[in-house]
């Protein structure tokens, strides 16, 4: 088995409240974890959990208390690793006096490609992120999500073979976080790997090979997003047109939700066919049954949960 | 590659400092305090020449100091603020070569602005009908001195820019300058004390902080006075070992500092 591109043993990060202070914050609580080649990692938490602490620990923005991590075999502490990666901060700032393509011939300098090369690659990477019309614009007249789409052509400019992401959907609508996801799918098909963190869980579970979870500093679980839910079955969800001239029976409306015109509702699975009996009675289309799983929300929120009361349990024992 | 990154970084932090509106002003400024002298040179018959030498080069020292507290104390901390040097930091350049950079971008701003209102100050005398003559000279050497006091308090402000706010790195490279330039007389001063203490404590601070006083070659220059040669290898050597002092101590806090 080949070794893993990413690996983290331990690590660790305190914060002291203030210069002469005494009182250390944890932000990072012994995170270990590691991430195979090829992957697309999603790093998953709640705000303040740690996960940009992980990342700006890995890019050397910061140093670790105690702990090491290596990627693509070279100690974070190697400032030759950071050839072999890419990285988008959360909420990217640019030198506002730059055009985009200014600012990536500038980053493209630091891996030292030949002019043509550097002009190709510019060209190439403005385009594929959509930018290719704005180039000559300086970044201070740039939207945020095109701040964002500058950001990732920057990260993958030099064809890294990890490309950490920090919430690299934020500040897009639908159709900047489709291209994103795109380039994502485009990075793994590439063989790199991809390191990001995100909010939104729907996005992971769509991406994700594997998920980690940080809540509190402290890693929860790591899997793949279909390991970590249940795949049980609990209910069953209908959708239904009840009938113009029938009025539905009041046990059965008390519990549907309308949906512009349809009805939709939720019945334990062992009632499934009780329910369809009474909407077939009362002459209702029936218009679709579907299986109703716990969703990586669910299991995210049961976590935040858990450390949540584990925490208050332990800040009630100390006073 | 790896001598040619700090390069990368000078460039654009020049590049910067051209498409920043507010340096044009200030060079406006100098402009107009140089064509200011030469109202005032008509007015004083015989010692025109002085006059125009005298503010031209007050000028350009006055407007590169400004540039080299108001920029340098900038270097770092605006990065950090505006969180530039974190897709920075991520490529493949150690924060020496970032901060040596930083540093350089900076000096060639300083260079080429003093350049420029050198010009100014040649065109100048050249319109009041004065010939230029040998003793003008020195004119360059102040320029020169200028030029390395601008480098020494680049230096000092970009190590205060390292690990404390923008206001606070701007009263202590202030703080810096004016003692040393008056450093001398505080050293004088103790040495009239009968106080042991007060005699070892005027040293110390004459020996530690960089003596600005030597590099002010204005009145030298508006008198055409000759500057010994032996003066200008001694102050660039001083300005040199002082630079490289600095610009390391400055290293050696940048690289353990957390960019939060």
């Amino acid at each position: 088995m080949t070794a893993p591109i990413i690996e983290i043993q331990g690590l660790t990060k305190d914060y002291r409240s203030a210069f002469w202070g005494k009182r250390v914050k944890r932000s990072l609580d012994n995170l270990s974890l590691e991430v195979r080649e090829g992957e697309i990692f999603g790093f998953l938490g709640p705000n303040g959990a740690g996960k940009t602490t992980t990342l700006k620990l890995l890019m050397g923005l910061i140093f670790p208390t105690s702990g090491t991590a290596r990627v693509c075999g070279r100690s974070i502490d190697d400032v030759a690793m950071h050839r072999e990666i890419g990285y988008l901060p959360e909420h990217p700032y640019f030198y506002d006096y730059l055009t985009a393509r200014e600012l990536l011939h500038y980053y493209a300098r630091f891996s030292g490609f030949s002019a043509a090369e550097r002009h190709e690659r510019v060209e190439k990477f403005l385009k594929r992120v959509g930018l290719e019309s704005a180039g000559n614009i300086q970044l201070r007249k740039f939207s945020k999500g095109m701040l964002q789409r500058a950001g990732i052509a920057q990260a993958i400019l030099h064809d890294p073979k990890v490309v950490f992401l920090d919430e690299p959907m934020s500040g897009l609508d639908p159709v900047g976080r489709r291209e994103v996801r795109d380039i994502i799918h485009e990075l793994k098909q590439q063989g790199r790997t991809v390191f990001f963190s995100t909010h939104i869980l729907s996005d992971a579970e769509m991406l994700c090979d594997r998920v980690g979870v940080l809540v509190g500093g402290k890693l929860q679980g790591v899997g793949a997003p279909s390991e970590m839910v249940s795949v049980e079955v609990h209910s069953m969800e209908i959708l239904f047109e009840p009938a113009a001239d029938r009025p539905l029976p009041q046990a059965l409306t008390a519990r549907a939700t309308s949906v512009g015109g349809r009805y939709r509702i939720a019945v334990p699975e062992n009632s499934l066919y009780d329910a369809l009996d009474e909407l077939r009675a009362a002459q209702a289309r029936i218009l679709s049954v579907s299986p109703v799983r716990p969703t990586l929300e669910d299991y995210f929120i049961r976590l935040v949960g858990r450390e949540k009361a584990a925490t208050n349990e332990a800040e009630l024992v100390t006073r | 590659m790896t001598s040619s990154l700090p390069a990368v970084v000078a460039v654009n932090t020049f590049r910067e400092a051209v498409r920043d509106r507010v340096l044009y002003n200030l060079i406006f400024f100098a402009l107009l305090m140089t064509g200011s002298a030469i109202l005032v040179g008509q007015i004083s018959i015989g010692i025109e020449r002085m006059i125009i030498v005298n503010l031209g080069l007050s000028a350009i020292s006055l407007i590169g100091l400004v540039m080299a507290i108001f920029i340098g104390v900038g270097l770092v901390s605006k990065e950090i603020e505006k969180r530039t040097l974190y897709s920075l930091l991520a490529k493949p350049i150690h924060r020496w070569q970032f901060l040596a950079g930083k540093y350089a971008g900076l000096l060639l701003t300083l260079v080429v602005n003093t350049a420029f209102m050198t010009l100014g100050l040649g065109a100048a005398l050249f319109y009041v009908g004065r010939p230029f003559v040998r003793g003008d000279a020195t004119i360059l050497v102040a320029v020169y001195f200028i030029l390395l006091e601008l480098a020494l308090v680049t230096a000092l402000a970009m190590l205060f820019s390292c690990y404390s706010s923008p206001i606070l790195a701007t009263l202590f490279t202030l703080a810096i300058y004016v003692t040393g330039v008056f450093a001398g007389d505080i050293r004088n001063f103790g040495d009239l004390s009968s106080s042991g203490a007060v005699k070892a404590l005027t040293r110390t601070i004459y020996y530690l902080v960089p003596n600005f006083h030597n590099f002010n070659a204005i009145a030298a220059a508006s008198h055409g006075d000759h500057v010994a040669f032996a003066l200008v290898w001694q102050n660039t050597f001083y300005a040199a070992v002082y630079v490289v002092i600095v610009i390391l101590g400055a290293t050696a806090i940048f690289s353990g500092r957390d960019l939060k």
